[in-house]
Formats: C-alpha cells, structure tokens, sequence
C-alpha cells in the first residue's frame, strides 16, 4: 500500500522544503513525521468513528424519546450450551457479551505484541501473534453469530418487530384460561418477551404452561396475534387507567432495526478486520514485509484499525448492554 | 509499549494494560448489575451516578487503547490534535439530539395527558373528543 513512500530518498537539492523549485519531486520531509499510509489509517479511521458516532446518536436520541426501553439485563440473559440455567431464574443478565468483550480486549492485546515483534523484524513472533488475534476475532463473530440465531429464532425479535416489551404500570395478570385476576403482579420498568404460541422459548419451564392456540385469538385471558405472538392481559392496579384490563403491547420498534444494524455493522468490521489481519499474515509469513525492512510498518497500519474495532465495541457494549 | 521502554517493558506493559481493560469492564458489568437491581431503580440521584460512573470508565477505556495501544501517545502532537479534536464536534451532536429526543418524549406526554383531560371531560359524549397520534406531528 504505501510502501514506495516509505522509501527515504536523500536528495541535497530539496532538503529545504521552502527551495523545491526542482519541481515535484521533494517531499522527502514526512508531515507528523509518520507514513503516509499511517496517517491515512488515522483519518480513515477518524471518519469511521463519526459514522459509528452517528449511529450511537441515533439510538440514543430515540432511546430517550421513548416511554419505556427494553431492559438490557432482560434482553441479553441467555448464554449457549444452556449455561443460563445454571444462574438464578434461568437468567444470566450480560455474562455472555462480558465473555464476548473480553475475547476482543484480548486480540487487542494479542495484536499489540504482534506489532512490537514486528518492531524487531521477528517474523515468528509476527506470524504467532497475528494467528491468536485472528482466532480472538473469530471466536467474537462466533459469539455474534450465536446471539443473533438465538434473537432471531428463538426469541423471535426482528429488524421491525420487537416482542420485547417494558410495562410501565403495576397490576396483576389475568390468567389465561378463565380472563380472572391473578396473584402473579406485574411491576412497572419490568421487561417482558412475549413468546410465540407453539414454540419453544429457550427459558426454563417451571410447572404446567396453558396451551395457548397457534391461530390468532382474542379470549378474556389473553390475545395471540396473526403472527401467532402471545399478548398476556393484565389489570392495571395504579395510575390514571387503575382498574382497566391491558393487553401486553410490543417493545419500540426502533429496537430492532437498531440493535441489529449497529451490531451488525461492527460486526462487519471484525470480519473484515479479520480478512485483512488473515491477508496480512500470510504476507508477513511468507516474508514479503521483511523484505521491505520499515519494521513490518503493515502489520502496525492493520493493528490501528484492530484496535479501532475494539474501541467502538466499548462503545457498542455500553450503550446497548450497559446502560 | 513504545520506543522509550526496552522490549522487555514493553512486553509486560502489554500484560498490565490488558489487565487493566479487563478489570475495568469487569467493574463496569458490576455496577450495570447494579443499577438494574430495583432499589438502585427506585433511589435516581444513585441510578443517575453510577450510570455516569459507567460512561466515565467507558471513556478512560477509549482513552486508554488510542493512547497506548494505538500508540497516540507517542505521535507528534500535530497528529494526535487532528485525529482527535473533530471528536469533540460530536459533543454538541449528542448534546443537540438528545435535547431533540427529550423534546419528542415530552409532545407524547403532553398528548397524553390531553387526551385524558378531555376524555374526562367529554366522558357521555366521547365523540370528536378523542384525538388521536394522527392529530399531531411528531418529530
């Protein structure tokens, strides 16, 4: 990429930027004494963190705007394997994204050693390096790939549909088979996901379930849509509707379309992170950046923007789990 | 980490910054945990602190992969304030919507409790009385 402008040309007649009538042959002076292709990397990444920026201040802006918003801790409590069920309730509020933040934290790491090696022109070191970050960024699109099937297929969320739902009343349930007052409250800023009637929900069962029919039906108890979502009715017990029977709505929609779009978009550029770092690996293993002796200066351009991945994921994992 | 270490600094500097990430997410998970429990939820000055504490650590991480990992640090300056100046321009950015985004919040709130003014008020003869999300533009 840049590595004809690495080459440092010694020309007595230009060694004065100011007296560079030769013509356009100077620019032997290096602005912010750095390459070109680093610098380039920079801005290249200081425009990406502003299309990330206004992503974030999107759903931001229409988080704010919202009544309620799903509660992260509610949303993101399943882990593979069935490892939720080893935590209280079946919930495992945020252990799995932990465990995905960590896995890229440590292919930052990983990558920073490799670009040290490469200081020292070790092209072993490079090549085992690289190999753990490449494995580190897979293991996390893994772990993306998992947590998107498990929100798609078993939770049933999509871009324009969003089944998670935050009462912001308290009240109890109706049960569904006689449309009678539960004890079961609900209590408001509570998140709730409305499953599909006929499908597993992935979530621990704990004693008899009513069956409720996969054909849209509006009984006193409950109301299954067209798309077969369950809608549980509950009475309000306080606020200006005390005293009136509910339906169980759908979360904002935006939730959706956001959560996918930015998570999706960020795990795009894992993949491409890890395309490149994989490309660049097998260059510096088959020795093409020793060659051009700059300290495997490539090697440390793939490392800034593996490093910007991993910064705009602090920045995904707290607005969308933390928060 | 950079050229004023020796290698071999360098190399445990690498270990202890990954630590330090790692501890600091650990402790941001935490206090998120935290913050979600229901008597955090129902005390706002503490739920309104440790969500700030949670974007201030968010922020000291940020700083600290450009500054060392990245090696910001140890550019030239003119480098470092062309990168990360711009930044700042997104302050307003989320200062501006996110007024906009409390602004719209407040129109639904303000039509809903009209709505329920007049439909007390109108209560026998709730015709014409109902206005609906169509009546107003929102945003």
């Amino acid at each position: 990429m840049a590595a004809d402008t690495d080459i440092f040309v010694e020309n007595e007649a230009h060694a004065d930027p100011h007296h560079s009538e030769g013509g356009w042959d100077g620019g032997d002076k290096k602005p912010f004494a750095t390459s070109y292709g680093k610098l380039m990397m920079w801005y290249f990444l200081l425009s990406d963190a502003f299309t990330f920026a206004g992503f974030l201040i999107a759903y931001g802006t229409l988080r704010i705007s919202s009544p309620s918003w799903p509660v992260p801790d509610a949303v993101f409590a399943t882990a593979p394997f069935g490892i939720h069920n080893l935590f209280p309730g079946g919930h495992a509020p945020l252990i799995f994204v932990t465990f995905m933040s960590f896995l890229l934290i440590i292919s930052s790491g990983t990558m920073v050693r490799a670009v040290q090696e490469g200081a020292r022109e070790n092209k072993r070191g490079v090549v085992f390096w690289m190999l753990l970050t490449v494995i580190g960024g897979a293991g996390f699109l893994g772990c993306q790939a998992w947590e998107w099937n498990n929100l798609i297929s078993v939770e049933h969320m999509t871009i324009t549909t969003n089944p998670f739902g935050t009462y912001v009343e308290n009240g109890v349930y109706l049960d569904p088979a006689t449309g009678e007052p539960t004890d079961e409250k609900i209590e408001a800023g509570k998140t709730y996901l409305m499953h599909k009637a006929g499908e597993s929900h992935g979530e621990g069962h704990e004693g008899e379930h009513f069956e409720y029919p996969t054909a849209a039906t509006d009984a006193p108890g409950y109301m299954v849509d067209d798309r077969g979502y369950i809608h549980r009715k509950f009475l309000v017990q306080d606020g200006f509707d005390e005293g009136a029977i509910k339906t169980q709505a759908f979360g904002p929609v935006a939730f959706g379309a956001l959560f996918f779009g930015i998570t999706g978009f960020h795990g795009f550029h894992v993949l491409t992170g890890v395309g490149f770092l994989l490309i660049i690996l097998l260059n510096a293993g088959s020795g093409v950046y020793a060659g051009r002796k700059n300290g495997y200066e490539m090697v440390e351009k793939i490392g800034l923007y593996w490093h910007f991945v991993d910064l705009v994921w602090v920045f995904v994992f707290l607005v969308f789990y933390l928060l | 980490m950079a050229d004023h270490l020796s290698y071999e600094e360098s190399k445990t500097a690498v270990w202890k910054g990954l630590g330090l990430l790692a501890a600091v997410t650990v402790i941001e998970v935490f206090l998120s945990l935290l913050k979600a429990q229901d008597w955090a939820k129902d005390f706002q000055p503490l739920f309104i602190f440790l969500a700030l504490l949670i974007i201030v650590l968010s922020i000291y991480k940020a700083y600290f992969i450009i500054f060392e990992f990245m090696h910001m640090a140890y550019e030239v300056k003119g480098l470092a304030m062309t990168v990360l100046l711009p930044v700042f321009l997104l302050l307003w950015g989320v200062i501006a919507f996110f007024y906009e985004g409390n602004a719209w919040k407040g129109n639904r709130e303000k039509i809903q409790d009209r709505n329920r003014i007049e439909s007390v008020l109108d209560a026998p003869n709730p015709v014409g009385a109902i206005i609906t999300d169509e009546d107003y533009i929102m945003g």
